[in-house]
């Protein structure tokens, strides 16, 4: 059993050049890379000896529309046997296409698929890259935080046709967002309004 | 003439009762065997995750439930430890003590379910039917803590929502002392039954290496051999406390896995009769009112109270800028949440783990080779239930 900050110091030792940024936070360690180096930092963390992260946990995306570099790719790996946790993170640009590594852990595969649909991220050398939780024949990346909450079809029997139909949603009242920021701080609107 | 041999495509699902909700698997047989298996979800998906960005933390607990709703308090826990963790809330003992129990209320809830629905794959009707009677009484339980029979939204970050009515402690504990003979009944049926042990012996066998590189949890990776149960290994809330034991499979087959959730009932059992035995007094929720609600009396009388009240219902409380992934030991495996925080009343992110997913994803794997036939036993034997592989 070896604890967290070692493990830390190995990793910035073995992999000083491909890491960005290291932190130790809520007991487990965050790693920052570049999209380069994500295949080989992660073949590397699951065959080590002194590391063992054996375990994909989960891929996902995060999306922040204001930055230039769009997408954050994030990563969380187990090792059971030194019972430590990793977040990797990598930054991706719109349109960029990242190494997949379904070759190294199999489970990536419908990960992979997951965020490809969620966030419209392309992986290369991916086995079978589709859709997985939308459905046949969706247009948009509903995770992305421009798609709106209410989508843009829906789909219905029609009795006149006698077959499930797509329209565009039609929504008797709008999805109601409040502003609950104190008056007295200041509302998003009185704010905008005093910038200008 | 030499016969063609042509391999034919079967769609199994959607609307299949051993499908254990909606799936479409598309098999490709060469007679009765499966060479190949495509499973396509996405058919409950509701966009839980989106749902989640665009409501308080208060109002995304109750998406929780509807994840894996046959044990809906263990996924709430998750969301409810992620918050914790990144606002260092103290969570007061009682609290903790009472999330626990209704935490290994919820793991007999789902193994019941998954050991006799698996039971029905195979053959045997009567299981089920005994089996669902003690579901009904512990979700009595569940609706008696927190008003509903399956949607609880009971936990919250800080503690739960209310104490436990007078009574329930020992109504719990009879059910706790009259329980385990069910269990006897059920072992009785299954055990060393010989059409139960031929449908599920040797079948769908998973290895140790494999089951670690296909993401497997839980029993699917205790069933396997591999001595790895979160609640011991990293354990959150008061689980320390608690002696239990972790039971382990030796060839990782459909009827080991059966037998580890049969042991790990019997566990929740002595689980819960610790928590009851020890069960300490006092608050039931942190006292911090920027974070949950004061009682109804106090909103009477005190200003603040009300001021508190009013925020924490309609902007709800904030949480500090983080990023952090907490994992609990949900009945089916580890339960994930990934959060994102920005400092706002609202997740700016929330990915949900959830172990069916990755299970799910084996299944071409695990039925390559096999008869048509299996596909049931196999299926039943991974525990999945749509609402958390759909999300």
């Amino acid at each position: 059993m070896q604890n967290i900050q070692d493990l830390e110091k190995i990793l910035n030792s073995e992999l000083n050049t491909k890491i960005k940024s290291s932190l130790i936070k809520h007991n487990q360690i965050y790693l920052k890379i570049d999209e380069a180096d994500l295949t080989e930092v992660i073949l590397f963390l699951k065959t080590n000896s002194k590391t063992k992260f054996r375990q994909l946990i989960d891929i996902t995306a995060v999306d922040f529309p204001e930055n230039e570099i769009r997408f954050k790719l994030v990563y969380l790996l187990l090792s059971h046997e030194f019972n430590q946790r990793i977040i990797i993170e990598i930054d991706v640009k719109e349109k960029e296409i990242v190494g997949s590594i379904t070759s190294i852990y199999p489970a990536a595969n419908w990960m992979e698929r997951e965020v490809f649909d969620m966030y419209g991220i392309d992986f290369k050398d991916h086995p079978d890259l589709r859709r997985i939780l939308t459905d046949y024949g969706f247009e948009g990346h509903p995770l992305r935080k421009d798609f709106p909450l209410t989508g843009h079809n829906e789909v219905r029997y029609s009795h006149e046709t006698k077959k499930v139909i797509y329209e565009p949603v039609k929504l008797e009242q709008n999805y109601r967002n409040f502003d609950y920021e104190s008056p007295w701080e200041g509302t998003k609107y009185i704010k905008e309004q005093t910038k200008e | 003439m030499a016969k063609e041999n042509k391999t034919l495509n079967l769609n199994f699902g959607p609307q299949h009762p051993a499908a254990h909700g909606v799936l479409r698997l598309i098999l490709q047989l060469d007679g009765e065997i499966v060479e190949k298996a495509d499973p396509h979800i996405g058919l409950l998906h509701r966009g839980t995750e989106k749902l989640i960005e665009n409501k308080t933390y208060t109002q995304a607990v109750p998406y929780f439930d509807r994840l894996d709703y046959v044990a809906p308090m263990n996924q709430e826990h998750a969301f409810a430890l992620a918050i914790e963790k990144i606002l260092k809330i103290e969570v007061p003992i009682r609290a903790q003590y009472i999330r626990v129990m209704f935490c290994e209320i919820g793991r007999i809830l789902s193994h019941i379910l998954n050991v006799t629905t698996q039971a029905m794959d195979v053959g045997a009707l009567t299981p089920t039917l005994w089996g669902f009677e003690e579901r009904e009484i512990l979700m009595g339980f569940y609706e008696k803590v927190s008003g509903s029979r399956l949607h609880a939204n009971y936990f919250r970050a800080g503690g739960v929502h209310q104490d436990l009515p007078k009574g329930l402690d020992k109504e719990i504990g009879k059910f706790c002392e009259r329980f385990p003979k069910i269990i006897n009944d059920l072992e009785l049926l299954l055990t060393d039954n010989r059409i139960f042990k031929q449908r599920n012996v040797d079948i769908g066998v998973v290895s140790k290496q494999d089951a670690l590189d296909y993401s497997f949890s839980g029993v699917m990776l205790r069933g396997s051999g591999v001595p790895w149960d979160l609640r011991k290994s990293q354990p959150y809330d008061c689980y320390e406390q608690f002696e239990f034991k972790i039971p382990i499979g030796k060839n990782g087959d459909c009827y080991d896995r059966y037998l580890c959730r049969i042991e790990e009932m019997k566990e929740s059992v002595n689980i819960i009769n610790q928590c009851l035995a020890n069960l300490p007094v006092g608050p039931i929720k942190t006292d911090d009112g920027k974070i949950s609600p004061p009682p109804k009396k106090d909103i009477k009388q005190s200003m603040e109270a009300l001021i508190h009240h009013f925020k924490l219902y309609t902007e709800g409380y904030r949480v500090d800028k983080d990023e952090i992934y907490t994992a609990v030991e949900a009945p089916k495996g580890e339960f994930g949440v990934y959060l994102i925080s920005d400092g706002s009343s609202k997740p700016y992110k929330c990915k949900i783990r959830a172990p069916g997913f990755s299970h799910l994803q084996a299944m071409d794997y695990l039925i390559k080779g096999h008869m048509l036939a299996d596909v049931p036993a196999v299926l039943g034997s991974m525990d999945i239930v749509f609402g958390e592989v759909d999300r």
